[in-house]
C-alpha cells in the first residue's frame, strides 16, 4: 500500500489537472468526460446523444440529484442495461470528481470524523450490530442514517485492527463480523437474523464508499479507475441460483424465439405465390395483380438432441444450459436430453416434471443413474452408448448439442464415432464452458472434435447463451468451424 | 407546444388528474417530451402501463390520441397512406370518353384519392396530437427506417405529391416489449423510458384510485399478495391492469378479507395458466393460512 507520504503535494492526483470550473462551461467539458467514461463501457453514446443530453438538461433544475440522473438516463441509456451501466458510472464519477476537488482542496474531514469515532467508543459491537440490522429492516430509514451507521461499523471494526488493505475484502469482513446475512429468496420462514438483500448491498456500498474516502483522504490520491466486471453478466455457477431470475431472463430469448423469421423477411423472401391472397388483393385494382402476394416463411423449428457433460467440472453450466432448453422447449419440435459422465441416460422427462433448479439437480445426481460411477467424463464411450441408443432418431432435420469441456482424462476420444453421429445430423454443435483459450491444454481434445461440428461455442456467458440460441434458430449466419 | 405541461410537478399532477401514477422518471420524461419535442420509446414487461401512459398523456393535454397498433408484416399503405385504387378508376372511367390524360393524371394522384393512415393523419391534424405506435417491436426493420422520416422531421414524402409537413407537433410514444432489439438509428431519435412494476405503496395507490370502494386492509392484503405471486416463477406474472380487475372482483364478491379460500376463488383473475395457478396455490395459499401475509392472521 502507498499508505502515507506527508511530504506528497496534494494536488498530485492520478489524474493530472483538470482545472475546476464552476458553471455551465465546466458542467459541459465533466458531461463529455463522463460520456467518454460510458463509452470505453461499451455504450453507444453519439454526438447527438449529447445533444439531447444537454437539451434536456436546460429543463430540469440541476439541484435535485434525481432530476438530473433521470434526465442523463432518458437521452443517453437507451436500454435496461445501458441504464445500469450509466447509474455505476454516474456514481463513480461523480464521487470520484467531489473527491479529487477535495484533494486538490486541501479539504479534510477534521472534527466530524473524531466525532465519529467518540461516538464508536461508546458503542460495543453487539449494540451495533442491532442497530443496523434495525435500520436495514426499516424501510424508510434515511440513507444519511444508514451512512452514519457504516461508518460506525468501519470504526468499531478498524479498531479490532484486521484491516486488510484491499477494500472488497474489507467490506466482507465488516459484513461478517456484524454477523449480516441477506434473506434467502424463497424461504418459507423469515430468518431471525436475516436482512432484505437490496438494503444489504446499499450497506455494502455505503461501507465501500467510506473505506474508498478514507483511502484517498489518507493517501491524498485517487485510486485508478476500474472497469466493470463482466461478472453480473456470467452464468450462474452454484445451484443454489435462484431459477426464477434465470427464467426471467430466459423469457426474453423466447420471446424473441418466438417472433423470429421476421427477420428473413424482406430481400429473401420465399418465393412462393400466394395465389390466393393475390387474386383477392387484385380486386382491389380491377384484377389486374400488381401486388404479389407471397406465402409466409415458415421459422424453422429445430429438432434437438442435446448432451450434457455432468461430471463435476461443469455441472452447473450443463443443468442450467438444459434447464434453459427445456424452458425454451416450444421453440422446438422435439427436445431430448441426455446427460454423461462415464456413461449416458436420458433425462427428458425429469425436465418436464421439476421446475426448480434444484430439484432437477438432485434428482440428474440421484434417479438419473449417472451417480454410481467414478465421476471421470469417458468422451469415446458416450458416443459409442449414445449412437446405440438413438442412431434410428438421426436425420438431417436433427441437431444434436454437445455441452462439455472435452476432457477425456486420457482415454480414447473414438473421434470417429463422433464423425459418424455428426454425419447422420443434420447439424452438430459443441458448447464449451471454458474459455477458449483452455481448449486443447492438458487432457482437452477439443480439436480433435472440431472438425465434425458446425459450430463451436464458448458459454459461459448469458450473451454468449443467446448468441448460441441465436444460431440454432437460424436467426444469423453460423460461424462454421469446420 | 404544449401549454399544459410547463414543469415536472404539472405533468405528474395533469396525469394524476388523468388516472395516472406516474413515478418520478415516468414525468420527468414525459415533461422532457413535450419540451424537446422528441418521441419516447417506453419498453417494459407486459401490463406496467405503457400503452396507458399514452392515454393519459392524450388526456392530461386534452388532445386527441392517434394510434397505430403494429403487427407483423405492417407496411407504408397500412401505416402512413394509401392511394384510393377503386376512387381512382372510377375517376378514369367517367372521364374516359371527354377528358384529356394529362388532367386526369394530375387529377387522380390529389389529395381526393389519398388515404391517410395513422401517421399520416397524425402529423396532418390542424390540432396538435398524441400518436401511440404500440408495440413497435412487432414490426420489421424496414417499417422502422420508414419510421425514421416521420419522427426525426415529423414529414411524409408522398412521390406523387410531395413532402407533407406537420402543421402541428404531436406527442410521440412508442412502445415496446423488448421481443427483438430496435435500431440504433431508432433509438437515437428517442428518449428512453423503462417502465417496471411498481413498488408496493405505489401499486397500492394505484388500486385505490381505480377501486375506491375497496377497504384498506383488503387493498393492501391484496397488493401484497400480488407481489408475492410476481416474485415466483411464473410463465406470466400478474399485471397492474390484472391487479385492478382483481380488487374489482374482490369488490363486487364484498371479499372482507384476502384469504386461501378467496384466493382460490379468484385466482383466475390474476393468473392465467394453469400450470402457473398450481404453482400459485400451492406457494401463497400455504403463506396465507400460516399468518405470513399482511397485518393480521387469516382464515
Amino acid at each position: 500500500m502507498a499508505s502515507s507520504d506527508p511530504s506528497r503535494p496534494a494536488s498530485a492526483g492520478l489524474y493530472g489537472r483538470i482545472p475546476p470550473a464552476p458553471g455551465p462551461a465546466g458542467m459541459a467539458a465533466r458531461l463529455l468526460e463522463l460520456a467518454d467514461e460510458l463509452r470505453g463501457e461499451g455504450m453507444a453514446v453519439g454526438t447527438s446523444e449529447l445533444m439531447d443530453a444537454f437539451a434536456a438538461l436546460g429543463h430540469v433544475s440541476w439541484t435535485g440529484r434525481e432530476d438530473f440522473f433521470e434526465a442523463l438516463a432518458a437521452t443517453l441509456a437507451k436500454s435496461q442495461d445501458d441504464r445500469r451501466v450509466l447509474e455505476v458510472v454516474f456514481d463513480r464519477f461523480f464521487f470520484r470528481a467531489a473527491e479529487r476537488e477535495a484533494v486538490e482542496r486541501g479539504v479534510r474531514e477534521g472534527p466530524g470524523r473524531e466525532g465519529g469515532d467518540a461516538d464508536a467508543a461508546e458503542l460495543d459491537f453487539e449494540s451495533l450490530r442491532e442497530r443496523i440490522r434495525d435500520t436495514l429492516r426499516d424501510a424508510n430509514a434515511p440513507e444519511g442514517q444508514l451512512r452514519d451507521l457504516a461508518r460506525l461499523a468501519i470504526a468499531a471494526f478498524g479498531r479490532q485492527g484486521e484491516g486488510s488493505g484491499v477494500i472488497g475484502v474489507d467490506v466482507q469482513r465488516i459484513r461478517r463480523t456484524l454477523g449480516l446475512r441477506g434473506e434467502q429468496a424463497g424461504a418459507e420462514l423469515p430468518e431471525p437474523d436475516a436482512v432484505p438483500r437490496e438494503r444489504l448491498r446499499e450497506f455494502e456500498q455505503l461501507v465501500r464508499r467510506e473505506l474508498e474516502r478514507a483511502l484517498i483522504e489518507r493517501t491524498e490520491a485517487l485510486p485508478p479507475a476500474k472497469p466493470l466486471h463482466e461478472l453480473d453478466r456470467a452464468l450462474p455457477t452454484g445451484p443454489a441460483q435462484d431459477l426464477a431470475a434465470v427464467h426471467r431472463v430466459v423469457a426474453q430469448l423466447r420471446r424473441r424465439l418466438a417472433t423470429q423469421g421476421r427477420e428473413n423477411r424482406g430481400r429473401s423472401r420465399s418465393s412462393a405465390i400466394d395465389v390466393r391472397r393475390t387474386m383477392r388483393a387484385s380486386l382491389q385494382t380491377g384484377g389486374v395483380p400488381l401486388d404479389l402476394k407471397y406465402r409466409p416463411k415458415r421459422p424453422r423449428r429445430p429438432e434437438l438432441l442435446v448432451l450434457c457433460d455432468v461430471s463435476t467440472s461443469v455441472t452447473s453450466a450443463s443443468v442450467f444450459f438444459l434447464s434453459v432448453l427445456h424452458t425454451l422447449h416450444d421453440s422446438f419440435r422435439k427436445l431430448r436430453s441426455f446427460v454423461f459422465v462415464e456413461r449416458i441416460s436420458e433425462v427428458t422427462e425429469v425436465f418436464e416434471r421439476e421446475r426448480s433448479f434444484e430439484a432437477v439437480s438432485r434428482a440428474i445426481a440421484g434417479d438419473a443413474g449417472v451417480a454410481d460411477i467414478s465421476g471421470y467424463t469417458d468422451y469415446g464411450r458416450v458416443w459409442l452408448e449414445f449412437l446405440d441408443k438413438v442412431v434410428d432418431d438421426l436425420d438431417p432435420r436433427s441437431t444434436v448439442i454437445v455441452l462439455g469441456d472435452a476432457r477425456t482424462n486420457g482415454r480414447e476420444p473414438h473421434a470417429a464415432a463422433f464423425g459418424l453421429i455428426s454425419e447422420r445430423a443434420g447439424r452438430t454443435f459443441w458448447m464449451n464452458p471454458e474459455p477458449k483459450l483452455y481448449w486443447n491444454y492438458g487432457d482437452s481434445v477439443m480439436q480433435v472434435y472440431e472438425p465434425y461440428c458446425t459450430g463451436v461455442f464458448e458459454c459461459w456467458t448469458t450473451k454468449q447463451l443467446e448468441g448460441f440460441v441465436n444460431a440454432i434458430a437460424d436467426l444469423r449466419p453460423v460461424r462454421t468451424g469446420a | 407546444m404544449s401549454s399544459e405541461l410547463q414543469s415536472i410537478e404539472e405533468t405528474r399532477a395533469g396525469l394524476e388528474r388523468a388516472g395516472y401514477l406516474a413515478d418520478e422518471s415516468t414525468a420527468l420524461v414525459s415533461f422532457l417530451a413535450g419540451q424537446l419535442g422528441k418521441p419516447v420509446l417506453v419498453e417494459g414487461p407486459a401490463g406496467v402501463g405503457k400503452t396507458e401512459l399514452a392515454k393519459a398523456l392524450a388526456r392530461a393535454t386534452g388532445r386527441k390520441l392517434v394510434r397505430l397498433q403494429c403487427y407483423e408484416g405492417l407496411d407504408e399503405a397500412k401505416a402512413l397512406y394509401e392511394w384510393n385504387y377503386r376512387k381512382q378508376l372510377l375517376r378514369i372511367q367517367v372521364e374516359a370518353s371527354d377528358a384529356g390524360w394529362q388532367e386526369v393524371r394530375d387529377d387522380i394522384f390529389g389529395e381526393e384519392f389519398l388515404l391517410p393512415r395513422p401517421l399520416l393523419s397524425a402529423i396532418s391534424e390542424s390540432e396538435p396530437v398524441v400518436l401511440l405506435i404500440d408495440e413497435i417491436d412487432k414490426t420489421d426493420q424496414e417499417f422502422e427506417a420508414m419510421l425514421l422520416e416521420v419522427l426525426s422531421d415529423f414529414q411524409v414524402s408522398i412521390p406523387e405529391l410531395g413532402v407533407v409537413e406537420a402543421t402541428t407537433h404531436p406527442l410521440v410514444l412508442l412502445t415496446s416489449n423488448n421481443s427483438r432489439e430496435l435500431t440504433e438509428a431508432l433509438k437515437r431519435r428517442c428518449l428512453y423510458l423503462w417502465l417496471d412494476y411498481p413498488a408496493l405503496e405505489r401499486e397500492l395507490e394505484i388500486v385505490r384510485l381505480h377501486a375506491p370502494d375497496l377497504g384498506d386492509e383488503v387493498a393492501r392484503k391484496l397488493v401484497e399478495v400480488v407481489h408475492m405471486v410476481r416474485g415466483l416463477d411464473l410463465k406470466k406474472p400478474p399485471s397492474i391492469a390484472e391487479s385492478i380487475d382483481w380488487a374489482r372482483a374482490l369488490l363486487l364478491l364484498g371479499a372482507e378479507d384476502v384469504d386461501q379460500e378467496t384466493l382460490k376463488q379468484t385466482m383466475s383473475v390474476i393468473v392465467k395458466h394453469r400450470t402457473d395457478l398450481d404453482l400459485v396455490a400451492e406457494r401463497v395459499g400455504v403463506k396465507l393460512t400460516d399468518g405470513l401475509v399482511g397485518s393480521k392472521p387469516a382464515g
